[in-house]
Protein backbone atom coordinates (compact mmCIF):
# COMPACT_ATOMS: atom_id res chain seq x y z
CA UNK A 1 0.00 0.00 0.00
CA UNK A 2 1.01 3.75 0.02
CA UNK A 3 0.29 6.33 2.28
CA UNK A 4 -2.36 8.89 2.06
CA UNK A 5 -2.10 11.96 0.82
CA UNK A 6 -0.98 14.70 2.89
CA UNK A 7 0.67 17.91 2.66
CA UNK A 8 4.76 18.17 3.51
CA UNK A 9 6.69 21.73 4.49
CA UNK A 10 10.30 21.61 5.55
CA UNK A 11 10.87 25.10 7.83
CA UNK A 12 14.05 26.42 8.78
CA UNK A 13 13.14 27.33 12.14
CA UNK A 14 11.56 25.70 15.58
CA UNK A 15 8.90 28.65 15.43
CA UNK A 16 7.83 27.80 12.02
CA UNK A 17 8.05 23.88 13.08
CA UNK A 18 5.37 24.77 15.82
CA UNK A 19 3.65 27.27 14.16
CA UNK A 20 2.96 24.18 11.46
CA UNK A 21 2.10 21.77 14.97
CA UNK A 22 -0.66 23.90 15.97
CA UNK A 23 -2.78 23.47 12.44
CA UNK A 24 -6.55 22.92 13.99
CA UNK A 25 -7.23 21.94 10.34
CA UNK A 26 -5.72 18.94 10.15
CA UNK A 27 -3.61 16.57 12.06
CA UNK A 28 0.09 17.30 11.26
CA UNK A 29 2.95 14.92 12.51
CA UNK A 30 6.51 15.85 13.21
CA UNK A 31 8.87 13.87 10.01
CA UNK A 32 12.27 13.22 11.26
CA UNK A 33 14.40 10.17 9.93
CA UNK A 34 10.84 8.17 8.33
CA UNK A 35 11.89 4.91 9.68
CA UNK A 36 9.36 4.34 11.81
CA UNK A 37 6.73 6.90 10.50
CA UNK A 38 7.12 6.26 6.94
CA UNK A 39 6.35 2.41 7.42
CA UNK A 40 3.14 3.37 8.99
CA UNK A 41 1.88 5.74 6.59
CA UNK A 42 2.68 2.98 3.83
CA UNK A 43 0.64 0.51 5.69
CA UNK A 44 -2.40 3.57 6.05
CA UNK A 45 -2.02 3.20 10.09
CA UNK A 46 -1.17 6.73 10.23
CA UNK A 47 -3.23 9.09 8.19
CA UNK A 48 -1.89 12.78 8.95
CA UNK A 49 -2.67 15.87 6.72
CA UNK A 50 0.53 17.42 6.97
CA UNK A 51 4.04 16.20 7.68
CA UNK A 52 6.74 18.50 9.05
CA UNK A 53 10.27 17.84 8.35
CA UNK A 54 12.27 18.75 10.92
CA UNK A 55 15.57 17.97 9.79
CA UNK A 56 16.14 21.16 8.01
CA UNK A 57 16.61 23.06 11.15
CA UNK A 58 19.73 23.80 11.62
CA UNK A 59 19.52 24.11 15.06
CA UNK A 60 17.90 21.02 15.62
CA UNK A 61 21.36 19.21 13.86
CA UNK A 62 23.89 20.26 16.82
CA UNK A 63 25.70 17.61 18.82
CA UNK A 64 28.05 18.98 21.55
CA UNK A 65 29.34 18.42 24.95
CA UNK A 66 28.24 21.95 27.01
CA UNK A 67 30.64 23.59 29.64
CA UNK A 68 29.39 21.26 32.59
CA UNK A 69 30.17 18.18 30.56
CA UNK A 70 26.94 16.89 29.72
CA UNK A 71 26.11 15.56 26.31
CA UNK A 72 23.20 17.55 23.77
CA UNK A 73 21.81 15.22 21.31
CA UNK A 74 19.56 17.54 18.90
CA UNK A 75 15.94 15.94 17.04
CA UNK A 76 17.69 16.15 13.86
CA UNK A 77 21.26 13.89 14.80
CA UNK A 78 20.58 10.76 13.07
CA UNK A 79 21.54 7.76 15.40
CA UNK A 80 25.31 6.64 12.90
CA UNK A 81 26.65 10.16 13.30
CA UNK A 82 25.66 10.02 17.44
CA UNK A 83 26.97 6.26 17.22
CA UNK A 84 30.17 7.52 15.58
CA UNK A 85 30.85 10.94 17.44
CA UNK A 86 33.81 10.42 19.67
CA UNK A 87 32.65 12.36 22.20
CA UNK A 88 30.04 9.59 22.48
CA UNK A 89 32.05 6.62 22.28
CA UNK A 90 34.37 8.31 24.96
CA UNK A 91 31.55 9.27 27.13
CA UNK A 92 28.22 7.62 26.58
CA UNK A 93 29.36 4.35 25.57
CA UNK A 94 25.76 2.90 26.41
CA UNK A 95 24.21 5.41 24.14
CA UNK A 96 26.62 4.10 21.28
CA UNK A 97 26.10 0.27 22.07
CA UNK A 98 22.20 0.78 22.39
CA UNK A 99 22.10 2.92 18.91
CA UNK A 100 23.83 -0.11 17.25
CA UNK A 101 21.31 -2.13 18.25
CA UNK A 102 19.03 -0.54 16.31
CA UNK A 103 17.88 -2.56 13.15
CA UNK A 104 20.80 -2.03 10.89
CA UNK A 105 23.47 0.72 9.01
CA UNK A 106 20.71 1.33 6.73
CA UNK A 107 17.99 2.34 9.20
CA UNK A 108 20.51 3.83 11.78
CA UNK A 109 21.38 6.70 8.47
CA UNK A 110 18.09 8.07 8.44
CA UNK A 111 16.90 7.63 12.05
CA UNK A 112 17.23 9.67 14.73
CA UNK A 113 18.19 9.54 18.18
CA UNK A 114 15.24 11.93 19.08
CA UNK A 115 13.04 10.13 17.27
CA UNK A 116 13.08 6.56 18.44
CA UNK A 117 12.45 8.09 22.20
CA UNK A 118 9.76 10.06 20.65
CA UNK A 119 8.48 7.10 19.08
CA UNK A 120 8.47 5.25 22.56
CA UNK A 121 8.03 1.19 21.22
CA UNK A 122 8.54 -0.22 24.75
CA UNK A 123 10.74 -2.56 22.44
CA UNK A 124 13.09 0.05 21.53
CA UNK A 125 16.63 0.36 23.10
CA UNK A 126 17.16 3.75 22.99
CA UNK A 127 14.30 5.02 25.54
CA UNK A 128 16.46 2.11 27.92
CA UNK A 129 19.28 3.82 27.64
CA UNK A 130 17.96 7.48 27.94
CA UNK A 131 16.24 6.51 31.32
CA UNK A 132 19.93 4.60 32.28
CA UNK A 133 21.89 7.59 31.84
CA UNK A 134 19.22 9.82 33.51
CA UNK A 135 18.29 12.04 30.58
CA UNK A 136 16.58 15.05 30.55
CA UNK A 137 14.16 16.22 27.39
CA UNK A 138 13.83 19.60 26.56
CA UNK A 139 10.63 19.92 24.25
CA UNK A 140 8.86 23.01 22.37
CA UNK A 141 5.42 24.34 22.36
CA UNK A 142 3.09 26.72 22.40
CA UNK A 143 3.59 27.65 26.35
CA UNK A 144 7.37 28.27 25.40
CA UNK A 145 9.77 25.24 26.62
CA UNK A 146 10.26 22.68 29.00
CA UNK A 147 12.39 20.21 30.25
CA UNK A 148 11.24 16.94 31.72
CA UNK A 149 12.86 14.27 33.62
CA UNK A 150 13.23 10.22 31.62
CA UNK A 151 11.09 8.62 34.62
CA UNK A 152 7.91 11.37 33.36
CA UNK A 153 8.89 10.95 29.67
CA UNK A 154 7.66 8.00 28.93
CA UNK A 155 3.95 7.58 29.59
CA UNK A 156 2.52 4.39 27.84
CA UNK A 157 3.58 2.21 24.86
CA UNK A 158 4.00 4.82 21.32
CA UNK A 159 2.85 7.36 24.22
CA UNK A 160 5.60 9.98 25.67
CA UNK A 161 5.40 13.65 27.42
CA UNK A 162 5.79 15.18 24.18
CA UNK A 163 2.19 16.56 22.66
CA UNK A 164 1.24 16.49 19.44
CA UNK A 165 1.57 20.73 18.96
CA UNK A 166 4.86 20.04 20.83
CA UNK A 167 8.41 18.98 19.24
CA UNK A 168 11.04 17.47 21.53
CA UNK A 169 14.20 19.81 20.24
CA UNK A 170 16.60 17.71 22.10
CA UNK A 171 17.65 14.94 24.71
CA UNK A 172 20.49 16.17 27.08
CA UNK A 173 22.58 13.21 29.43
CA UNK A 174 24.49 14.51 32.05
CA UNK A 175 28.07 13.22 32.59
CA UNK A 176 28.81 9.52 33.67
CA UNK A 177 32.38 10.03 34.97
CA UNK A 178 33.87 6.65 35.07
CA UNK A 179 30.34 5.01 35.73
CA UNK A 180 30.82 0.80 34.50
CA UNK A 181 28.26 -0.16 31.85
CA UNK A 182 26.34 -2.62 29.68
CA UNK A 183 23.36 -3.25 27.35
CA UNK A 184 22.32 -6.62 27.31
CA UNK A 185 19.21 -7.86 25.27
CA UNK A 186 17.62 -11.07 23.99
CA UNK A 187 16.46 -10.61 20.45
CA UNK A 188 15.43 -13.52 17.53
CA UNK A 189 17.60 -11.71 15.31
CA UNK A 190 20.70 -9.40 15.74
CA UNK A 191 19.36 -6.34 14.42
CA UNK A 192 15.80 -6.98 15.16
CA UNK A 193 13.70 -5.33 18.62
CA UNK A 194 14.40 -6.67 21.79
CA UNK A 195 12.29 -9.32 23.10
CA UNK A 196 13.50 -8.15 26.81
CA UNK A 197 16.99 -6.63 27.43
CA UNK A 198 18.45 -4.55 30.29
CA UNK A 199 20.65 -1.25 30.62
CA UNK A 200 23.26 -1.28 33.78
CA UNK A 201 25.47 1.11 34.91
CA UNK A 202 27.40 0.86 37.96
CA UNK A 203 29.61 3.30 39.96
CA UNK A 204 32.08 1.92 41.97
CA UNK A 205 33.13 3.38 45.82
CA UNK A 206 36.77 5.82 46.54
CA UNK A 207 37.69 2.20 47.91
CA UNK A 208 36.89 0.56 44.18
CA UNK A 209 35.79 -2.63 45.96
CA UNK A 210 32.31 -2.28 46.38
CA UNK A 211 29.26 -0.40 44.81
CA UNK A 212 28.40 3.24 45.36
CA UNK A 213 25.50 3.50 42.74
CA UNK A 214 23.63 1.21 40.52
CA UNK A 215 21.12 1.45 37.61
CA UNK A 216 18.99 -1.17 36.00
CA UNK A 217 16.54 -1.09 33.79
CA UNK A 218 14.57 -3.56 31.07
CA UNK A 219 12.86 -2.80 27.76
CA UNK A 220 10.30 -5.08 26.33
CA UNK A 221 9.51 -6.12 29.89
CA UNK A 222 6.18 -3.56 30.21
CA UNK A 223 4.78 -0.44 28.58
CA UNK A 224 7.72 1.73 29.53
CA UNK A 225 11.15 1.12 30.39
CA UNK A 226 11.49 -0.58 33.86
CA UNK A 227 13.60 0.78 36.49
CA UNK A 228 13.56 -1.57 39.43
CA UNK A 229 15.13 0.33 42.67
CA UNK A 230 14.49 -3.45 44.66
CA UNK A 231 17.74 -4.94 42.08
CA UNK A 232 19.48 -1.27 42.60
CA UNK A 233 19.63 -2.05 46.37
CA UNK A 234 20.71 -5.58 45.80
CA UNK A 235 23.95 -4.31 43.93
CA UNK A 236 24.21 -1.21 46.26
CA UNK A 237 27.31 -1.54 48.80
CA UNK A 238 27.61 -5.43 47.76
CA UNK A 239 31.13 -6.14 45.73
CA UNK A 240 29.05 -7.16 42.71
CA UNK A 241 29.94 -10.78 43.71
CA UNK A 242 28.18 -13.97 42.75
CA UNK A 243 26.00 -13.32 46.12
CA UNK A 244 25.48 -10.37 44.95
CA UNK A 245 24.16 -10.89 41.46
CA UNK A 246 21.89 -13.72 42.57
CA UNK A 247 20.24 -11.44 45.11
CA UNK A 248 19.69 -8.95 41.94
CA UNK A 249 18.43 -11.25 39.94
CA UNK A 250 15.94 -12.65 42.44
CA UNK A 251 14.86 -9.31 42.68
CA UNK A 252 14.56 -8.55 38.84
CA UNK A 253 12.27 -12.38 38.96
CA UNK A 254 10.17 -10.45 41.72
CA UNK A 255 9.84 -7.29 40.57
CA UNK A 256 9.18 -7.29 36.90
CA UNK A 257 5.59 -7.92 35.38
CA UNK A 258 6.18 -8.21 31.55
CA UNK A 259 3.38 -9.45 29.29
CA UNK A 260 2.86 -12.47 27.24
CA UNK A 261 3.02 -12.16 23.50
CA UNK A 262 3.62 -13.41 20.31
CA UNK A 263 7.06 -13.51 21.05
CA UNK A 264 7.57 -14.75 24.59
CA UNK A 265 5.80 -15.82 27.15
CA UNK A 266 5.86 -13.90 30.31
CA UNK A 267 7.60 -16.38 32.48
CA UNK A 268 10.02 -17.05 29.60
CA UNK A 269 10.66 -13.12 29.67
CA UNK A 270 11.32 -12.94 33.44
CA UNK A 271 13.83 -16.03 33.57
CA UNK A 272 15.75 -14.21 30.40
CA UNK A 273 15.77 -10.78 31.95
CA UNK A 274 17.64 -12.22 35.14
CA UNK A 275 20.10 -13.70 33.16
CA UNK A 276 20.46 -10.74 31.08
CA UNK A 277 20.75 -8.83 34.33
CA UNK A 278 23.48 -11.08 35.22
CA UNK A 279 25.44 -10.91 32.59
CA UNK A 280 25.29 -7.16 32.29
CA UNK A 281 26.07 -6.47 35.76
CA UNK A 282 29.52 -8.75 35.20
CA UNK A 283 30.51 -6.60 31.92
CA UNK A 284 29.49 -2.76 33.97
CA UNK A 285 31.81 -3.73 37.33
CA UNK A 286 34.70 -4.90 35.16
CA UNK A 287 33.71 -1.74 32.64
CA UNK A 288 34.12 0.45 35.81
CA UNK A 289 37.33 2.90 36.03
CA UNK B 1 16.31 4.29 -19.36
CA UNK B 2 20.07 4.25 -19.45
CA UNK B 3 20.04 7.28 -21.91
CA UNK B 4 17.87 9.47 -19.53
CA UNK B 5 20.84 9.29 -17.55
CA UNK B 6 23.76 9.23 -19.98
CA UNK B 7 22.43 12.52 -21.08
CA UNK B 8 22.26 14.79 -17.65
CA UNK B 9 20.00 17.58 -19.51
CA UNK B 10 18.19 19.49 -16.89
CA UNK B 11 15.68 20.48 -19.55
CA UNK B 12 14.91 16.76 -20.57
CA UNK B 13 14.79 15.64 -16.54
CA UNK B 14 12.46 17.72 -15.86
CA UNK B 15 9.08 16.63 -15.04
CA UNK B 16 6.86 19.17 -15.93
CA UNK B 17 3.51 17.91 -16.28
CA UNK B 18 3.15 15.85 -13.34
CA UNK B 19 0.75 12.70 -13.41
CA UNK B 20 -3.21 13.34 -12.62
CA UNK B 21 -4.32 12.51 -9.56
CA UNK B 22 -7.10 10.56 -7.66
CA UNK B 23 -6.97 12.88 -4.61
CA UNK B 24 -5.93 16.38 -4.15
CA UNK B 25 -2.34 16.41 -1.89
CA UNK B 26 1.05 18.73 -2.05
CA UNK B 27 3.05 19.03 -5.12
CA UNK B 28 6.91 20.24 -4.62
CA UNK B 29 9.49 21.17 -6.93
CA UNK B 30 12.41 18.86 -5.83
CA UNK B 31 16.13 19.27 -7.32
CA UNK B 32 18.47 16.77 -6.99
CA UNK B 33 21.74 14.72 -8.29
CA UNK B 34 20.98 10.65 -9.44
CA UNK B 35 24.09 9.19 -10.01
CA UNK B 36 25.83 12.32 -10.84
CA UNK B 37 23.07 14.25 -13.50
CA UNK B 38 20.94 17.29 -12.35
CA UNK B 39 17.70 16.10 -11.82
CA UNK B 40 13.92 18.43 -11.15
CA UNK B 41 11.12 16.82 -10.77
CA UNK B 42 7.77 17.91 -9.80
CA UNK B 43 6.60 15.40 -7.13
CA UNK B 44 3.63 14.55 -4.76
CA UNK B 45 4.41 14.52 -0.90
CA UNK B 46 3.59 11.17 -0.47
CA UNK B 47 5.97 9.63 -3.54
CA UNK B 48 8.04 7.24 -1.59
CA UNK B 49 11.93 7.42 -3.12
CA UNK B 50 11.83 4.15 -3.92
CA UNK B 51 8.83 4.75 -7.05
CA UNK B 52 10.25 8.22 -7.96
CA UNK B 53 13.01 6.02 -8.52
CA UNK B 54 11.44 3.44 -10.50
CA UNK B 55 8.67 4.78 -12.10
CA UNK B 56 9.20 8.40 -12.65
CA UNK B 57 13.27 8.23 -13.54
CA UNK B 58 12.65 4.39 -15.33
CA UNK B 59 15.56 3.28 -12.68
CA UNK B 60 14.07 0.08 -12.35
CA UNK B 61 17.29 -1.35 -10.89
CA UNK B 62 16.22 -0.62 -7.51
CA UNK B 63 13.66 -3.24 -6.29
CA UNK B 64 10.92 -3.21 -3.92
CA UNK B 65 10.11 -5.89 -2.23
CA UNK B 66 8.71 -5.63 1.29
CA UNK B 67 8.34 -1.83 1.47
CA UNK B 68 8.10 -1.67 5.11
CA UNK B 69 12.21 -1.20 5.64
CA UNK B 70 13.10 -5.19 6.25
CA UNK B 71 14.25 -6.54 2.97
CA UNK B 72 16.74 -4.32 1.52
CA UNK B 73 15.94 -5.12 -2.25
CA UNK B 74 15.37 -0.97 -2.60
CA UNK B 75 18.53 -0.05 -0.64
CA UNK B 76 20.21 3.23 -2.57
CA UNK B 77 23.31 5.71 -1.66
CA UNK B 78 21.57 9.11 -0.23
CA UNK B 79 24.62 11.37 0.11
CA UNK B 80 26.82 8.17 0.32
CA UNK B 81 25.40 6.42 2.85
CA UNK B 82 23.21 3.01 2.01
CA UNK B 83 19.54 4.13 3.04
CA UNK B 84 15.88 2.26 2.77
CA UNK B 85 14.58 3.94 -0.65
CA UNK B 86 11.30 2.94 0.73
CA UNK B 87 10.94 4.55 3.88
CA UNK B 88 12.17 8.08 2.63
CA UNK B 89 9.98 10.31 0.74
CA UNK B 90 11.35 11.53 -2.58
CA UNK B 91 10.43 14.96 -1.10
CA UNK B 92 13.01 14.65 1.40
CA UNK B 93 15.55 14.22 -0.97
CA UNK B 94 16.04 17.76 -2.41
CA UNK B 95 19.64 18.56 -2.73
CA UNK B 96 20.69 15.23 -1.95
CA UNK B 97 23.34 13.05 -4.33
CA UNK B 98 21.65 9.65 -5.07
CA UNK B 99 23.70 6.84 -6.49
CA UNK B 100 21.49 3.76 -7.92
CA UNK B 101 23.13 0.44 -8.89
CA UNK B 102 22.50 2.03 -12.40
CA UNK B 103 24.94 4.58 -11.37
CA UNK B 104 28.07 2.13 -10.74
CA UNK B 105 28.76 1.04 -14.67
CA UNK B 106 26.91 3.31 -16.50
CA UNK B 107 26.80 2.21 -20.32
CA UNK B 108 29.71 0.58 -21.47
CA UNK B 109 31.84 1.50 -18.49
CA UNK B 110 33.63 -1.30 -16.76
CA UNK B 111 31.91 -3.16 -14.20
CA UNK B 112 33.17 -1.79 -10.59
CA UNK B 113 34.81 -4.43 -7.76
CA UNK B 114 31.84 -4.92 -6.17
CA UNK B 115 29.99 -5.59 -9.14
CA UNK B 116 32.82 -8.05 -10.34
CA UNK B 117 33.07 -9.95 -7.07
CA UNK B 118 29.30 -10.78 -7.14
CA UNK B 119 29.72 -11.95 -10.70
CA UNK B 120 33.02 -14.00 -10.30
CA UNK B 121 31.61 -15.19 -6.61
CA UNK B 122 28.34 -16.20 -8.27
CA UNK B 123 26.96 -13.95 -5.36
CA UNK B 124 23.53 -14.38 -6.49
CA UNK B 125 20.49 -16.38 -7.99
CA UNK B 126 17.39 -15.02 -8.68
CA UNK B 127 19.14 -11.33 -8.30
CA UNK B 128 16.15 -9.80 -6.61
CA UNK B 129 17.97 -8.61 -3.63
CA UNK B 130 21.26 -7.81 -5.57
CA UNK B 131 21.48 -4.30 -6.32
CA UNK B 132 20.65 -3.61 -2.51
CA UNK B 133 23.07 -5.49 -1.35
CA UNK B 134 25.86 -4.21 -4.47
CA UNK B 135 25.31 -0.54 -3.01
CA UNK B 136 25.52 -1.38 0.59
CA UNK B 137 28.58 -3.51 -0.38
CA UNK B 138 29.93 -0.36 -2.49
CA UNK B 139 29.46 1.83 0.15
CA UNK B 140 31.59 -0.63 2.43
CA UNK B 141 34.47 -0.89 -0.09
CA UNK B 142 33.89 3.50 -0.29
CA UNK B 143 34.69 4.00 3.73
CA UNK B 144 38.41 4.93 4.55
CA UNK B 145 39.44 2.14 6.71
CA UNK B 146 38.80 -1.54 6.42
CA UNK B 147 35.03 -2.33 7.63
CA UNK B 148 36.07 -5.07 10.59
CA UNK B 149 34.11 -8.27 9.68
CA UNK B 150 31.99 -7.45 12.72
CA UNK B 151 30.90 -4.28 10.77
CA UNK B 152 30.38 -6.41 7.65
CA UNK B 153 27.92 -8.77 8.97
CA UNK B 154 26.34 -5.85 10.43
CA UNK B 155 25.46 -3.96 7.27
CA UNK B 156 24.53 -7.08 5.44
CA UNK B 157 22.35 -7.87 8.15
CA UNK B 158 20.67 -5.52 5.88
CA UNK B 159 19.40 -7.44 3.60
CA UNK B 160 16.93 -10.56 3.17
CA UNK B 161 18.20 -13.10 -0.14
CA UNK B 162 15.58 -15.33 -0.45
CA UNK B 163 17.54 -17.86 -2.38
CA UNK B 164 19.94 -18.05 0.53
CA UNK B 165 23.31 -17.11 -1.52
CA UNK B 166 24.41 -15.86 1.59
CA UNK B 167 27.42 -17.69 1.57
CA UNK B 168 28.90 -16.23 -2.04
CA UNK B 169 27.56 -12.98 -1.81
CA UNK B 170 29.76 -12.79 1.55
CA UNK B 171 32.62 -13.83 -0.23
CA UNK B 172 32.08 -11.32 -3.26
CA UNK B 173 31.75 -8.53 -0.19
CA UNK B 174 35.25 -9.97 0.98
CA UNK B 175 37.05 -10.34 -2.52
CA UNK B 176 36.09 -6.49 -3.64
CA UNK B 177 36.94 -5.41 0.07
CA UNK B 178 40.62 -7.33 -0.33
CA UNK B 179 40.74 -5.71 -3.71
CA UNK B 180 40.34 -2.49 -2.48
CA UNK B 181 42.16 -2.26 0.73
CA UNK B 182 44.40 -5.35 0.83
CA UNK B 183 46.33 -3.63 -2.18
CA UNK B 184 45.02 -6.08 -4.31
CA UNK B 185 44.58 -4.83 -8.24
CA UNK B 186 43.06 -1.59 -8.10
CA UNK B 187 39.36 -1.45 -9.27
CA UNK B 188 37.85 1.25 -11.80
CA UNK B 189 38.21 4.99 -10.56
CA UNK B 190 40.67 4.37 -7.65
C1 LIG C 1 13.86 -2.73 9.58
C2 LIG C 1 13.77 -1.89 10.82
C3 LIG C 1 14.29 -2.36 12.00
C4 LIG C 1 14.23 -1.59 13.16
N1 LIG C 1 14.76 -2.11 14.30
C5 LIG C 1 14.71 -1.38 15.43
C6 LIG C 1 15.30 -1.88 16.63
O1 LIG C 1 15.86 -2.98 16.68
N2 LIG C 1 15.22 -1.09 17.73
C7 LIG C 1 14.60 0.14 17.72
O2 LIG C 1 14.58 0.79 18.76
N3 LIG C 1 14.05 0.64 16.61
C8 LIG C 1 14.07 -0.09 15.47
N4 LIG C 1 13.50 0.43 14.33
C9 LIG C 1 12.80 1.78 14.39
C10 LIG C 1 13.83 2.90 14.43
O3 LIG C 1 14.73 2.67 13.44
C11 LIG C 1 13.35 4.32 14.10
O4 LIG C 1 14.43 5.00 13.60
C12 LIG C 1 12.96 5.15 15.24
O5 LIG C 1 12.02 4.47 16.03
C13 LIG C 1 12.33 6.46 14.76
O6 LIG C 1 13.26 7.48 14.49
P1 LIG C 1 13.03 8.43 13.21
O7 LIG C 1 13.95 9.58 13.33
O8 LIG C 1 13.12 7.63 11.97
O9 LIG C 1 11.55 8.97 13.49
P2 LIG C 1 10.27 9.08 12.54
O10 LIG C 1 9.94 7.76 11.94
O11 LIG C 1 10.43 10.24 11.65
O12 LIG C 1 9.19 9.45 13.67
C14 LIG C 1 8.71 8.47 14.57
C15 LIG C 1 7.59 9.10 15.44
O13 LIG C 1 8.12 10.05 16.36
C16 LIG C 1 7.62 11.36 16.10
N5 LIG C 1 8.77 12.26 16.24
C17 LIG C 1 9.99 12.11 15.64
N6 LIG C 1 10.83 13.07 16.05
C18 LIG C 1 10.14 13.85 16.91
C19 LIG C 1 10.48 15.01 17.68
N7 LIG C 1 11.72 15.54 17.64
N8 LIG C 1 9.52 15.58 18.46
C20 LIG C 1 8.28 15.04 18.51
N9 LIG C 1 7.90 13.94 17.83
C21 LIG C 1 8.83 13.34 17.03
C22 LIG C 1 7.01 11.30 14.72
O14 LIG C 1 5.95 12.22 14.56
C23 LIG C 1 6.55 9.87 14.64
O15 LIG C 1 5.30 9.73 15.28
C24 LIG C 1 13.58 -0.32 13.14
C25 LIG C 1 13.06 0.18 11.95
C26 LIG C 1 13.14 -0.60 10.79
C27 LIG C 1 12.56 -0.05 9.55
S1 LIG D 1 11.45 -2.67 -0.22
FE1 LIG D 1 12.55 -1.27 1.00
S2 LIG D 1 13.40 -2.54 2.48
FE2 LIG D 1 12.09 -3.91 1.44
S1 LIG E 1 19.45 -13.96 -5.21
FE1 LIG E 1 17.32 -14.33 -5.16
S2 LIG E 1 16.70 -13.12 -3.50
FE2 LIG E 1 18.82 -13.06 -3.36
Amino acid sequence: MKPTPFDYSAPGSVAEVLALLADEEREAKVLAGGQSLIPMLSMRLARPGLLVDITRVPCLDRLYVDASGALHVGAAVRQSRAADDPAVHDGWPLLAAAIRRIGHPQIRHRGTVCGSLAHHDPAAELPTAALALDARFVIAGPGGTRTVGAADFFVATFQTAVAPDELLTEVVLPPRAGDGWAFEELARRHGDFATVGVAVTLRRAPDRRTVAAARAVFCGAGPVPVRLPAVEEALTGTDAGAAALDAAASAALAGLTPADDVHATAAYRREAAAHLLVRACTLAWERCS
Amino acid sequence: MTTYLATPDPATATHAAPPPLAEPSGWHEIRLTVNGAPVTAQVESRLLLSDFLRDRLRLTGTHVGCEHGVCGACTVLVDGEPARSCLTLAVQCTGAELRTVEGLAPGDAPLTPVQRAFHECHGMQCGFCTPGFVMTATALTEQPERPDAADVADALSGHLCRCTGYRNIRRAVCQALDERFAGGPAGRGE
